[in-house]
């Protein structure tokens, strides 16, 4: 832990040297210090859970269930057949996307009415902003199949962006019924221990009252807006396909440069911010964090004292005096690699067009 | 480069144009009589809450301060800004020399908050002709100190992957050009000699230049970069004494069907001796230069540093020190941070309980760190990357 402490201090700290971190030895310096902070979920490799998965999470926190398996249905009607003597609230489950490319789940009572129209407006996304999602993306971002949407597919990483809005009405249940993942199986839980669950893996539960239908307007602002997802899901798919893809050979070098950094930063945060660049703030937002959790650990090691008890001032300090350094030595570097990948893009256009240009721009 | 407007220096009115900026009878800058001349609005408290929430971090130090106090249509940009949709920066500089001094990067250190803050675009002129023309260097000289002012400005911090800097030399034409003969189009010789008081006898570069620092704010002057977002807004964060350029800009917009340009202008920075004084090229003790050393800084400060503190100790202790003339202050109400740090300062040193000395010392301590890290980040500026600022690139990513 200490050498990785200085092998950082001296890289970061002392005299940056765009040279001695080209843009290969960089991602490799960014892959070491990432091996190092290891990150401290269990999650699975790719972030996809099962139903078995899920059952067993469940019973970690301790939430009373009832379930019941049945053959795969793929409506409301059907599944009502097998469940009845569970007893509680079947959901209808929607899964939705607007025009910008962004994905919701709505979940509500099979007995509510919900008019997508008002919803759309409500979100601010005017009166024709919601649709149906195709069935590509039931897979690719909620990883589950058809008939089969259901609250506890945005455990999933990929589905980390979709907002997710909860009927109202839940909270008044006993139970209420979902798919765990499975169309062959429905499980009862309360609203309670649903929002236990959420908030366990780090979402906040939503409850809205799915009929209600206030006016929006110039002076009424749509009430649902703040549950406009922030990001566009990450769906996984080759970096090859963006790069080859592009005209401008100049950009080619700095996307894939930006897009590994990116990649190579997103391994282990916690929250997944889909930003598809370097940016230089999140970049040393999460550098300070990970030093001042390691320097308190190990002052709290060495002295024997509770980490808490720790001055939080001193690493208020650490963090307002470094930030500023950090930041523009992060941008110093920045600006460096975007630099040689530039370059080299010309260059490889200029070889293959056979000339052979040493300096660009005079 | 005498500036015609010598009839204004009789009456004993303060002057302020992009050539020449001299206050009443060797006194202060008034800055609401020019604002009102002028006819821009203040930025108050307000304005400053609202960017912060916008932004969601502490507003930058100068708009704090009030360094940057004045604005043109700014409530627009951040209405428009709070409906999503975004605007792109405009600054510049003219490379007349190759020594910058701290007042030089007072507008760069703004603009890279912009441009954080807001995550916008960024274009950056270089006036390589305009000092050509007026300074009567060659233009293999303008050219040289463009390059090495470009190091200077990439230094302050600007993002690669959202700013476009450009030299006229090299860069006029194509539908810049264009836009300039339109803009010239719409400006009689009689404006431009209201304007910037142009005469007779000068020559007839100068008097076709001002299109040149006016087309920028035009997002069609920059096919490669913003073809594709309509109406973009401009944002020009700039000393105050540029105005002029900026209210012909906006007089001949609407005439092309472009949208005006916005602006948000800052005060002067005063010299070492003080506001009376020039900071000049020739006289190296009336600033701190970004290539001065901690001795030179401490030497400087200690030794050129205008002070409006009391004469004697006891007189001091008195009466307490003049903080509207005491260059010390107002350079630490410039670059200190910690606004709870210069307000204590303000109250001891103002009551007589601080001495000039601990002032200075602090000020040397802040503009230490300022000049280092600068020096730094340029020694980390190379060609290459200098030549890759300057190309003519897409930015994909200028709004992320």
């Amino acid at each position: 832990m200490k050498s990785t402490l200085f092998f950082l201090a001296v890289s970061i700290v002392g005299k940056s040297k765009p040279h001695l971190l080209y843009f290969r030895g960089f991602r490799y310096w960014i892959r070491l210090l990432l091996l190092f902070f290891i990150p401290n979920e269990e999650k699975t490799k790719m972030g996809v859970y099962t139903k078995d998965q899920l059952l067993a999470r469940l019973k970690e926190l301790q939430i009373e269930f009832a379930s019941c398996t049945h053959p795969a249905v793929l409506t409301v009607e059907a599944q009502a057949k097998y469940v009845g003597h569970l007893g509680g609230g079947i959901s209808k489950n929607l899964f939705l996307k607007d025009k910008k490319h962004r994905y919701y789940i709505i979940s509500a009572l099979a007995a509510t009415t919900v008019d997508l129209k008002v919803l759309s407006q409500r979100l601010g996304l005017g009166k024709g902003g919601l649709r149906m999602a195709p069935e590509e993306a039931l897979q690719e971002i909620l990883k589950v199949s058809l008939g089969c949407v259901t609250p506890f597919a945005t455990m999933n990483e990929s589905a980390q962006s979709v907002s997710l809005l909860l009927d109202e009405g839940f909270k008044a249940q006993q139970g209420c019924l979902f798919h765990p993942l499975s169309n062959e199986m429905t499980i009862s839980l309360n609203s309670r221990d649903l929002d236990k669950f959420l908030i366990s893996m780090g979402r906040k539960p939503v409850y809205v009252d799915m009929e209600a239908a206030p006016l929006v307007g110039k002076d009424q602002p749509p009430d649902l807006a703040f549950l406009i997802p922030s990001g566009v899901p990450k769906v996984d798919q080759p970096e090859k396909d963006e790069v080859s893809s592009k005209i401008h050979i100049s950009e080619k070098n700095t996307r894939t440069e930006t897009i590994i950094h990116a990649n190579n930063k997103k391994k282990s945060p916690e929250k997944l911010h889909s930003a598809p660049i370097a940016d230089v703030r999140t970049f040393v937002d999460e550098l300070i964090e990970r030093m001042s959790a390691s320097v308190l650990s190990e002052i709290a090691k060495e002295t024997d004292k509770e980490q808490k008890e720790l001055p939080g001032s001193v690493i208020d300090g650490i963090k307002k005096y470094l930030g500023a350094d950090f930041s523009n030595l992060a941008m110093s570097f920045k600006n460096a690699a975007y630099t040689e990948g530039f370059h080299s893009g010309i260059q490889s256009v200029l070889l293959k067009t056979g000339q052979n240009i040493t300096s660009y721009g005079k | 480069m005498t500036t015609p407007v010598t009839e204004q220096k009789v009456e004993g009115d303060q002057v302020v144009n992009p050539w020449e900026v001299s206050a009443k009878d060797g006194g202060k800058i008034d800055y609401d009589k020019l604002i009102e001349k002028f006819g821009c609005q203040r930025i108050d408290q307000t304005l400053v809450d609202r960017v912060e929430r916008l932004t969601s971090r502490p507003a930058h130090i100068f708009l704090r301060r009030g360094v940057f106090f004045a604005h043109r249509d700014f409530i627009e940009i951040m209405d428009l800004y709070e409906n999503g949709k975004k605007f792109y920066l405009y600054t510049g500089r003219g490379p007349s020399s190759e020594a910058l001094h701290l007042g030089h990067l007072v507008p760069f250190m703004f603009t890279k908050y912009l441009q954080d803050a807001f995550k916008v675009p960024l274009v950056i002129q270089l006036t390589d002709d305009e000092k050509c023309m007026w300074k009567n260097l060659s233009v293999e000289e303008c050219k040289r100190l463009a390059r090495e002012n470009a190091k200077d400005i990439i230094a302050c911090g600007f993002d690669i992957t959202r700013t476009f800097i450009f030299s006229d030399f090299n860069f006029i034409g194509g539908a810049f050009y264009e836009n300039m003969v339109r803009v010239s189009k719409c400006v009689t010789f009689n404006k431009v000699v209201g304007i910037f008081g142009f005469t007779n006898e000068d020559h007839i570069g100068k008097i076709s230049f001002p299109p040149v620092q006016a087309v920028p704010s035009f997002p069609s002057s920059f096919p490669h970069l913003f073809s594709n977002t309509k109406n973009l807004r401009c944002l020009i964060p700039c000393a105050i004494d540029q105005d002029p350029y900026f209210r012909m800009t906006r007089d001949v917009a609407p005439r092309l069907g472009y949208n005006k340009p916005s602006l948000i202008e800052s005060s002067f920075f005063p010299a070492l001796q003080g506001e009376t004084g020039k900071m000049s090229a020739s006289d190296p003790n009336s600033a701190i230069y970004v290539t001065d050393s901690s001795k030179d800084i401490k030497n400087k400060i200690n030794k050129y540093a205008f002070s409006g503190g009391q004469d004697s100790i006891e007189n001091h202790r008195k009466f307490g020190a003049n903080l509207e003339v005491d260059i010390p202050y107002k350079y630490l109400s410039f670059f200190l941070d910690d606004d709870a740090e210069l307000e204590h300062i303000k109250t001891e040193y103002g009551a007589g309980r601080m001495l000039t000395g601990e002032v200075k010392k602090r000020l040397i301590d802040v503009l230490s760190e300022l000049v280092e890290r600068h020096r730094r980040a340029r020694a980390a500026v190379t060609e290459e990357m200098v030549d890759a600022f300057m190309a003519v690139r897409p930015l994909p990513n200028m709004f992320s």
